[in-house]
């Protein structure tokens, strides 16, 4: 039998970690891009957008991600289509990210005070022209902290991909584990991998939250 | 290539599906009850504890809340029988459940706790209360009544992210999903109707933890 040191099982990890943050960034900029559409459809004047939007967030919100995956996976391989893993996951950690931002970044919107849409619209502004010069800006600064902290979900929530087959460090942790036989260290190594991830996220957002807040404190 | 949606062979599967739903609702309550409860006595600790704990519990709350449910799972399943601790498939997911909201719930009660005015502990002290009477009869119900609809939130979520505890083999609602499609290669049928289900269930366990508190809480929230 051939013997694995702590450092062979630690590279293997690693070098799948690669996989978890390629992920990671594509799902959260992916869902960002497709987020701030759903946010705009969220929050505007048609009703039947309104409840577009409203239903495409309460489904995504409303079950389990790993279905959503095996959706992805294996039900469009159905239709003829060869869905490898990635894309599958791709696709389906964007849409689940998209219906998260878009909820946080409503009640962000929400946050900006009546007065100053109105104040917008008495100067004449459009709709978008009051979204980009007036909303916009003050809602981003309080929507910075929260954002920050859902990566820390869309990293965990890469996690999942690895039941569908995507090779990435939960994936790489089971296979290292039926390698070496070692269960107990392995997943011990996975979980402070993504603590060393995800930690630095959480806090940060702590940090941006208690930062932006007492900047707004000062006004 | 065209596919043909039928639904009807799927009835024949129902005792898989039902028992698949009941075991879900078993690890919720299970895991709720015993999350709920561990994250009080967490809260407690980070609020009012003993100095040496503090740094315990708040290092397991952050551990907890920055890995993945999947690999908390896979460690306490796999990992713990290392140390002499073999645990069954549904044990190991109730147990793996109850640390998980145990940290988060933690978090949330924290929050209602630190929301409470100071008054409410110096007018406890001036009753001659201990600090622990004090936060069990004064300040505890209030924080939870606070902070219901988040804990809320979080059940849901913890009952969605049960679909997971199917990997290592206790046969909830998504491993009845995962039989189904093994034997008849109608995936998407199989999936769609477990993932309406699923969302059946979010809304109804929403539902009813809003009745729930207003159960709990009768009295109106003093501002």
């Amino acid at each position: 039998m051939i013997e694995f040191t702590l450092w062979d099982i630690l590279r293997n990890l690693l070098l799948a970690t690669r996989w978890t943050v390629l992920l990671s960034l594509i799902s959260f900029i992916g869902g960002g891009a497709v987020g701030l559409g759903l946010l705009l459809l969220r929050i505007s004047k048609r009703k039947s957008l309104r409840a577009l939007a409203k239903y495409y967030i309460e489904l995504f919100q409303g079950t389990p991600l790993l279905m959503q995956l095996f959706i992805a996976f294996f039900g469009l391989g159905l239709f003829g289509i060869n869905v490898p893993a990635w894309l599958a996951a791709g696709l389906a950690l964007i849409l689940w990210t998209a219906a998260f931002l878009a909820e946080i970044w409503r009640g962000c919107v929400e946050s900006v005070a009546k007065g100053q849409w109105e104040a917008s619209a008495s100067l004449g502004m459009g709709r978008l022209q009051q979204m980009r010069y007036v909303i916009l800006p003050q809602a981003l600064r309080v929507a910075v902290p929260p954002t920050v902290g859902f990566s820390v979900q869309v990293v965990k929530g890469t996690a999942l991909t690895s039941i569908i087959g995507f090779v990435e460090l939960s994936k790489a942790g089971t296979v290292v584990t039926n390698a070496t036989f070692q269960p107990f260290t392995v997943y011990g190594l996975v979980a402070l991998i993504y603590f060393a991830l995800c930690w630095p996220l959480s806090k940060s957002s702590q940090i941006l939250e208690r930062k932006l807040n007492v900047a707004h404190r000062n006004h | 290539m065209s596919y043909h949606f039928e639904f009807g062979w799927l009835l024949q599967y129902y005792p898989q599906v039902v028992k698949g739903i009941v075991i879900t609702l078993e690890l919720v309550a299970i895991g709720g009850v015993l999350g709920i409860s561990l994250g009080t006595f967490c809260a407690w600790v980070r609020a009012l504890g003993p100095a040496w704990l503090k740094p315990v519990v708040a290092g397991y709350v952050e551990l907890i809340r920055n890995t993945p449910f999947l690999i908390q799972l896979f460690f306490i399943f796999f990992g713990l029988p290392s140390l002499g601790l073999q645990l069954s498939e549904l044990t190991a997911a109730n147990l793996a459940m109850v640390v998980n909201l145990g940290a988060y719930s933690c978090e949330i009660i924290r929050a209602g706790i630190q929301a409470t005015p100071k008054g409410q502990f110096e007018a406890g002290a001036s009753l001659a209360m201990t600090p622990f009477e004090t936060f069990r009869h004064v300040v505890l119900v209030p924080s939870l009544q606070r902070i219901w609809p988040a804990l809320s939130s979080q059940v849901v979520i913890v009952m969605l992210g049960s679909s997971v505890v199917s990997q290592i083999a206790a046969e909830d609602l998504t491993f009845a999903a995962n039989f189904i499609q093994s034997r008849t290669f109608r995936a998407f049928e199989a999936y769609i109707v477990s993932t309406a289900i699923y969302l059946a269930l979010a809304i109804l366990l929403r539902q009813v933890l809003a009745v729930a508190g207003g159960f709990i809480f009768p009295r109106r929230l003093a501002r």
